[in-house]
C-alpha cells in the first residue's frame, strides 16, 4: 500500500481523513524524513567527531528553536528572552540531579516542565500587551534571568557554575559524541513528532488562529489571555529540554551562556527556517550553526595569504550570521521551508514551470 | 407575545464613541427560529449592534439576555460556547490557514483535546476526536459545496469564496443563534440565490435561528420572518416585513429621497473593494 502512494503526485487521491490528515504532507516526504532518521542512527558508525559535534548542537538548538517557532511563528509573539529559558532548563536539570539524585533521563523532561512553569508565569504580561511592548516585557525577562544566573548560587553556582553529570540509561553512561548523538537524535523525533502534532490539533490551531485574526479567534471560542500565555508555556518547555540536553552534553552549566545574543540567534534559526514552519525549524537551526564553520574554512583555505583576515575570524562569524538575517529578511522573508516547497512544486510539475 | 420565552432579548443598548451615538436605547427581541433581519442606513448602528451581542464592544448601558442568561460582562469567547456564532462584515478569516483548518477552529470549543492530548495525538484519543469532528466539518463543507478548495488557503480565495468559508465557520460552532453581517454584500444574483438558499435551510433544518444584517432589500422581505429598522443609532420600526416597508418614517429614512440612495452606494463601494 505504501508503494502503491509513493508513486502519487499530480492529484493525490486520500480515501480516508485519517490519510489526509498525516503529519507528512506526501508520502515522500515521509519517506525522506523516515530515510534521514535511519541514516542519521549509523552516522555515529562513520562520522568523524567533528561532525557529531555539530549535528548534536544542531539537535539541541534546534529543539529549542522549534519551541521558539511555536510562540513566534505560530502564535504571532515576540520572544527576545528566548536564551534564558534555554539556560533555565540547562540548569534546573542539572540542579535536579545534583541535589536529588533523580537520574538525568528522568531530569531532562522535568527540567523541561519547570522551565514551561516558568514560561507560563515569565508569560503572563503577553495576556495583557502585544507587540513593542511584548518585545520590551520578554527582552527584561532575559536580564532578569541572567541576573538570576549569576546570583542564585544555590541553583546555578553563581559566578562557579554547576557540574552536569553525563545522561545514563541502566549504568551505560552517554559520555562521549557517538553515544549522546543518539540522546539527542532520540529527543529531536521525539520533540518534533510531539509540535507536529500540536499544531494539528486544537490548542495548535488556536495558536494560529490567535496569529492570524485575534478577534475572530476569540468570537470563535478561543481564550486570548489562555492561549498567549500557554504558548508562551510551550515554548518554554522546548527550550527547557533542548538547554537540558546542552547542560548534560557539555557536563557544564554557567552562566555567561545564555545572553541576549544567543537569544537574537535563536531568532535567526527561525526566521531563516521559516516562521510557522516545523521542520523548518531545523533547517534554520542547521543554517546558523553551520555558517560560522563554513567561514571559519573558508578563511582557513585563504588564510595563508591574508593572516588579518584570521585575526578577524572572531567578527567575521558573527557579522556572518547578521548579514544572513539581513538577507533573509530581505529576499526569503519565509525562510527555508518556503524555499525548499518552491523546489518541491518545481520538480513536482516538472518540465511544465507554471 | 410574553409568553414564548425570546432566544435573545436586547433592552435599552446605547453605545457612544467620543461623540458619536453608535446606539442609543435599542431593544428589541429575536424568537427561537426566527429569521430577524436588522436594516438601515450606512452607519446607521447595525454592525455596533452585532458587536455588542458578540462581545466585541461594551455598551455604556442596557441588558442583553441570551438564552436567560445576561452577557454584558461575558467575554467574546464565553459567548461563543453558549451558542453564539457570526460572520464579519469586512472578511476575517485565519488568512494563512487552509479553509478546512479555518472551518475546523470553529469546532473549537466543541473539542476536548488539549495541548497535551494533542501533542500525544496517537495515544490519547485526540486522533480519533479529531477524526470525527473533521467528518462533521465535511458534512458542512458539503452543504455549502466549497469541497474544492477544502484545501486551499483562506487567504488566496476570492470574495465571494470567502464569505462562503466565513458561513461555513460560523455554521462549524454549531450555534443556536447565528450573527450574520451583510452575508452577500458584493455578490452576484446568482451568488446572492445561493446564500439565500444557504441561510433558510440552516434555519429550517439546521434549526438556527438567525440574526442577519443585509442591504438587499429583496432578499430581506423574501426571507425574514422580522425585521428592525436602525436610523442613526435609533429603532424606528420593527415588525413583519410587509408592515416595516409601509412605515412612513422608514420609507424616508431607508428608502429615502429619490428611491434607494444607500444602497447603489453600498454596492458600488463594496464592489470596488473586491475588484
Ligand atoms: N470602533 C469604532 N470607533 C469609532 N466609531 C465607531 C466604531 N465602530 C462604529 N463606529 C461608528 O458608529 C456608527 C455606527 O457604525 P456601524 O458600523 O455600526 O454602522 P452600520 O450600520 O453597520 O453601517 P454599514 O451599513 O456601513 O455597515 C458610525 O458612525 C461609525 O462611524
Ligand atoms: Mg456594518
Amino acid at each position: 500500500m505504501a508503494s502503491a502512494h509513493s508513486r502519487m503526485k499530480c492529484g493525490e487521491f486520500r480515501t480516508t481523513y485519517q490519510q489526509d490528515t498525516t503529519i507528512f504532507p506526501t508520502p515522500l516526504a515521509r519517506r525522506v524524513a523516515i530515510g534521514s532518521v535511519l541514516f542519521l542512527l549509523i552516522a555515529p558508525s562513520f562520522l568523524n567527531p567533528y561532525f557529531l559535534n555539530l549535528g548534536i548542537q544542531i539537535g539541541y538548538y534546534g529543539i529549542a528553536a522549534l519551541g521558539l517557532n511555536i510562540v513566534l511563528g505560530f502564535t504571532g509573539q515576540i520572544s527576545l528572552g528566548h536564551a534564558a529559558f534555554f539556560g533555565f532548563g540547562a540548569f534546573a536539570s542539572a540542579w535536579l540531579n545534583n541535589t536529588t539524585g533523580i537520574p538525568v533521563f528522568f531530569c531532562i523532561p522535568l527540567a523541561g516542565a519547570m522551565t514551561m512553569a516558568l514560561g507560563l508565569i515569565v508569560g503572563i504580561p503577553a495576556g495583557r500587551i502585544k507587540g513593542l511592548y511584548l518585545a520590551i516585557a520578554t527582552f527584561a525577562s532575559q536580564f532578569i534571568l541572567e541576573d538570576f544566573f549569576a546570583r542564585a548560587d544555590w541553583f546555578t553556582g553563581g559566578s562557579y557554575g554547576a557540574m552536569a553529570n553525563p545522561f545514563a540509561l541502566f549504568g551505560f553512561a552517554f559520555d562521549n559524541d557517538q553515544r549522546y548523538f543518539y540522546v539527542v537524535l532520540f529527543y529531536v523525533v521525539v520533540m518534533f513528532l510531539l509540535g507536529a502534532n500540536l499544531l494539528r490539533s486544537r490548542d495548535g490551531r488556536a495558536f494560529i488562529a490567535v496569529r492570524d485574526h485575534y478577534l475572530s479567534a476569540e468570537i470563535m471560542g478561543i481564550n486570548l489571555t489562555k492561549y498567549r500565555i500557554l504558548s508562551f508555556g510551550i515554548s518554554s518547555f522546548y527550550a527547557g529540554i533542548g538547554g537540558a540536553l546542552f547542560g548534560h552534553y557539555l557536563g557544564f552549566v554557567s552562566a555567561e551562556g545564555f545572553t541576549l545574543l544567543l537569544s537574537i540567534q535563536f531568532l535567526g534559526m527561525v526566521i531563516i527556517g521559516g516562521l510557522g514552519s516545523v521542520m523548518g525549524s531545523l533547517f534554520g537551526t542547521a543554517f546558523m550553526v553551520l555558517l560560522p564553520e563554513l567561514m571559519e574554512a573558508g578563511v582557513g583555505l585563504i588564510g595563508h595569504n591574508a593572516p588579518g583576515l584570521t585575526q578577524a575570524l572572531a567578527y567575521i562569524k558573527e557579522m556572518a550570521i547578521g548579514l544572513a538575517i539581513i538577507l533573509f529578511l530581505i529576499f526569503e522573508p519565509d525562510g527555508l521551508a518556503h524555499r525548499w516547497k518552491m523546489i518541491k512544486a518545481y520538480w513536482k510539475l516538472y518540465p511544465f514551470s507554471y | 407575545m410574553a409568553e414564548t420565552p425570546s432566544l435573545l432579548q436586547v433592552s435599552d443598548i446605547s453605545l457612544s464613541f467620543g461623540g458619536v451615538h453608535a446606539l442609543t436605547d435599542v431593544s428589541f427581541s429575536v424568537n427561537p427560529g426566527e429569521i430577524f433581519s436588522i436594516i438601515g442606513p450606512n452607519g446607521a448602528g447595525k454592525t455596533s449592534m452585532l458587536n455588542c451581542i458578540s462581545g466585541r464592544y461594551q455598551p455604556n448601558k442596557g441588558s442583553i439576555v441570551f438564552k436567560q442568561q445576561e452577557l454584558i460582562g461575558l467575554r467574546p469567547n464565553d459567548r461563543c460556547t453558549l451558542g453564539i456564532g457570526r460572520t464579519f462584515q469586512n472578511l476575517a478569516l485565519f488568512a494563512h490557514m487552509t479553509v478546512l483548518d479555518n472551518i475546523m477552529v470553529g469546532r473549537h470549543h466543541l473539542l476536548k483535546n488539549n495541548f497535551l492530548s494533542g501533542s500525544l495525538y496517537w495515544l490519547g484519543g485526540a486522533r480519533k476526536e479529531e477524526l470525527t469532528h473533521r467528518a462533521e466539518v465535511e458534512n458542512i463543507i458539503d452543504f455549502l459545496e466549497i469541497a474544492h478548495i477544502r484545501k486551499s488557503i483562506a487567504g488566496t480565495l476570492s470574495y465571494g469564496l470567502r464569505k462562503r468559508v466565513e458561513l461555513a465557520r460560523a455554521v462549524a460552532l454549531r450555534p443556536d443563534m447565528i450573527l450574520l453581517d451583510e452575508p452577500m454584500a458584493g455578490m452576484n444574483l446568482e451568488e446572492k440565490e445561493d446564500m439565500a438558499r444557504y441561510i433558510i435551510d440552516l434555519n429550517e433544518e439546521w434549526g438556527m435561528t438567525v440574526v442577519m444584517i443585509e442591504h438587499d432589500m429583496g432578499v430581506v422581505m423574501d426571507i425574514s420572518h422580522r425585521v428592525m429598522v436602525l436610523d442613526f443609532g435609533k429603532k424606528i420600526a420593527s415588525g413583519l416585513p410587509d408592515e416595516v416597508m409601509a412605515h412612513p418614517q422608514v420609507r424616508k429614512a431607508y428608502l429615502g429621497e429619490d428611491d434607494e440612495p444607500s444602497e447603489p452606494a453600498t454596492e458600488s463601494q463594496l464592489s470596488g473593494e473586491v475588484a
